[in-house]
């Protein structure tokens, strides 16, 4: 018994050592440094005065409140309207059809697809010089570049929650089909035998059916598009600002002193993405326990 | 009416398809057209200029086999970006892939107290985003000495990567029965033989699909590589990154094709094994 648990203690060690410095190390010691603690500029005091000023200070707090206000608008609306494409290309898809094959490539070739060259297919395509602009040109839908709307690098993150649609969707995608696959059609048609319409074997039958999967899938989409930097820096504007972009910037800062704000800003970030966890993983168990 | 609303079906699917492979064509585009002027929507002539830009194809009339030797051996910058993410990716899935093994295998077979607790701290880097713990490491590395290295490099990229190569391959372990270890062990095989002949051959489809994952992962890292890279070390998305930002569409176009290349390459190779029931799945989510 004592050499199984030698065993388990070393094979778990080496991960959990990596996971543990660089991981939650980093963390911590982000965290010292955003309490002003930075050994390096000579400052030993610890304080909150970096979270206040990042998020109370004249010069900050309107570039923090919008920032949180558009890290907030992009997750909802890119991981709500991904979920919603993938599942009505999921539940179309499923039938059998001419080049059927090839359209379920299409469909997730955005998922081994990195983040950038998603973001950089979006300026290609949605610029005011892109290739529907191009379109729009030639069908004499507007005149100079000038005419048609921004959609990348506007102020409403439009272009951010494309990049993230376009990406996110194959995720969705992909996760759906293997649950309607796992499912077959026999709810369906037992549903159907029953007399219930499209609508209500939508409603009623297949949706409560993937919730679970499209929730969870959801959780990491909204993590992610959160805390992601990438996307925002290629596509975003100036003001408002997505958070990561903020904090990142704020760090790269040659003035030392803001630094502490740019860990503050990260911590911050963490912060709400892990009550969105913990909140999740709440909802699931309470729903476990009630069922 | 009910044909012609399966067709209006299918004619939405066809769309969707266009409309998801568009970035992709704009890319062909910009990459072989070097004058693609607004509002053309066919450029008026197809183009090298980008690649030879670039240094990767030679200029006309030295298009010969010692042409493209000579040109690629005076180390370009996107070749040498292109060496520096292979070799970053190799290293870190061949590692990751080492010290996952053992603690998927315990993970997958034995129950243990806190064995939860430990699978919650292993897939906690896969739920915070990068930016929260970087900036604290970037700091640490600079005082440890790793910053602004390839070895620096290498470590960080092993935090993403750790937990879906663990998680994959417990799953790998969980379906593995250890019975014919001991039927090998009891027939004269050394531990050497039995891992090779035994364990290897079962898990190894699994461990290939971790290991395309881990590479992937690494692969298209760009914050981690840029803030521990310190400018230093330059792979691909740094490329990428820059060009963009510097804004020359054709010059971004062709190394992007190059970038995504191995991507669609891997999926193409993988499709049979991406499934929402496999935990490399959610990999994908954060390339």
């Amino acid at each position: 018994m004592g050499g199984e648990r030698l065993k388990i203690i070393l094979s778990l060690t080496p991960p959990l050592l990596i996971i543990f410095t660089l991981f939650f190390g980093g963390i911590f010691y982000g965290f010292l440094q955003s309490l002003g603690y930075q050994p390096a500029i000579g400052k030993y005091e610890i304080n909150f005065s970096a979270y206040y000023n990042v998020m109370f200070s004249e010069r900050y707090a309107k570039l923090f409140w919008t920032g949180l206000g558009l890290n907030l608008w992009v997750s909802f609306a890119s991981t709500f309207l991904a979920a919603v494409f993938a599942l009505f290309g999921a539940l179309a898809i499923r039938k059998t059809f001419f080049a059927k094959t090839i359209c379920n490539f299409i469909y997730s070739l955005n998922l081994p697809m990195p983040h950038l060259v998603v973001a950089v297919g979006i300026i290609f395509v949605f610029s005011q010089s892109g290739l529907l602009a191009r379109f729009a040109s030639q069908i004499g839908l507007i005149g100079s570049p000038g005419d048609f709307p921004v959609l990348v690098k506007d102020k409403y993150g439009l272009g951010i929650i494309l990049a993230y649609i376009w990406k996110e969707a194959a995720f969705f995608f992909i996760i759906l089909m293997s649950v309607l696959q796992s499912l077959g059609e026999n709810f369906e048609e037992l549903a159907q035998s029953l007399g219930a319409n499209r609508w209500q074997r939508f409603r009623y039958v297949i949706l409560p059916l993937v919730m679970p999967n499209l929730f969870s899938a959801s959780i990491i989409v909204f993590a992610f598009s959160f805390g992601a930097y990438e996307v925002p820096a290629l596509l975003g504007v100036i003001y408002p600002q997505m958070l990561p972009v903020m904090a990142f910037e704020f760090f790269l800062n040659p003035d030392l002193n803001a630094r502490s704000e740019g860990m503050a800003l990260s911590i911050i970030i963490a912060i709400i993405v892990m009550i969105l966890v913990v909140f999740y993983f709440w909802l699931t168990q309470a729903k476990i326990r009630k069922d | 009416m009910n044909n012609n609303l399966k067709k209006i079906n299918i004619y939405a699917i066809y769309l969707g398809a266009i409309i998801l492979i568009l970035p992709l064509i704009a890319f062909f585009i910009n990459a072989f057209s070097f004058r693609w002027f607004y509002p053309q929507v066919i450029p008026k002539e197809l183009s090298l200029q980008a690649w030879v830009r670039l240094k990767l194809i030679p200029k006309p009339g030295q298009r010969t086999f010692e042409g493209f030797i000579e040109l690629w051996a005076s180390n370009p910058a996107v070749i040498k970006a292109l060496l520096n993410s292979l070799s970053i990716g190799f290293l870190v899935t061949i590692v990751s892939i080492i010290i996952a093994l053992p603690a998927a295998r315990v993970l997958g077979l034995l129950n243990f107290r806190f064995k939860k607790l430990i699978i919650f701290i292993m897939v906690s880097p896969t739920i915070l985003p990068p930016i929260a713990f970087v900036l604290g490491l970037n700091i640490n590395f600079i005082s440890w000495g790793f910053s602004g290295n390839y070895f620096g490099v290498c470590l960080v990229h092993l935090v993403p990567i750790m937990p879906y190569v663990v998680l994959t391959m417990t799953g790998i372990f969980a379906n593995y029965n250890p019975d014919f270890e001991h039927q090998a062990r009891t027939l004269g095989a050394n531990k050497t033989r039995t891992f090779l002949l035994i364990t290897l051959p079962a898990i190894a489809p699994g461990m290939v699909v971790a290991a395309l994952f881990a590479f992937l992962v690494s692969w298209s890292q760009y914050l981690l590589t840029f803030l521990i890279g310190a400018g230093k070390v330059m792979t691909l998305p740094l490329l990428v990154f820059s060009t963009a930002s510097s804004g020359n569409p054709a010059l971004t176009a062709a190394i992007s094709i190059i970038f995504i290349f191995p991507a669609i390459l891997i999926l193409f190779f993988t499709s049979k094994f991406v499934s929402g029931e496999s935990g490399a799945t959610s990999g994908f989510g954060k390339i």
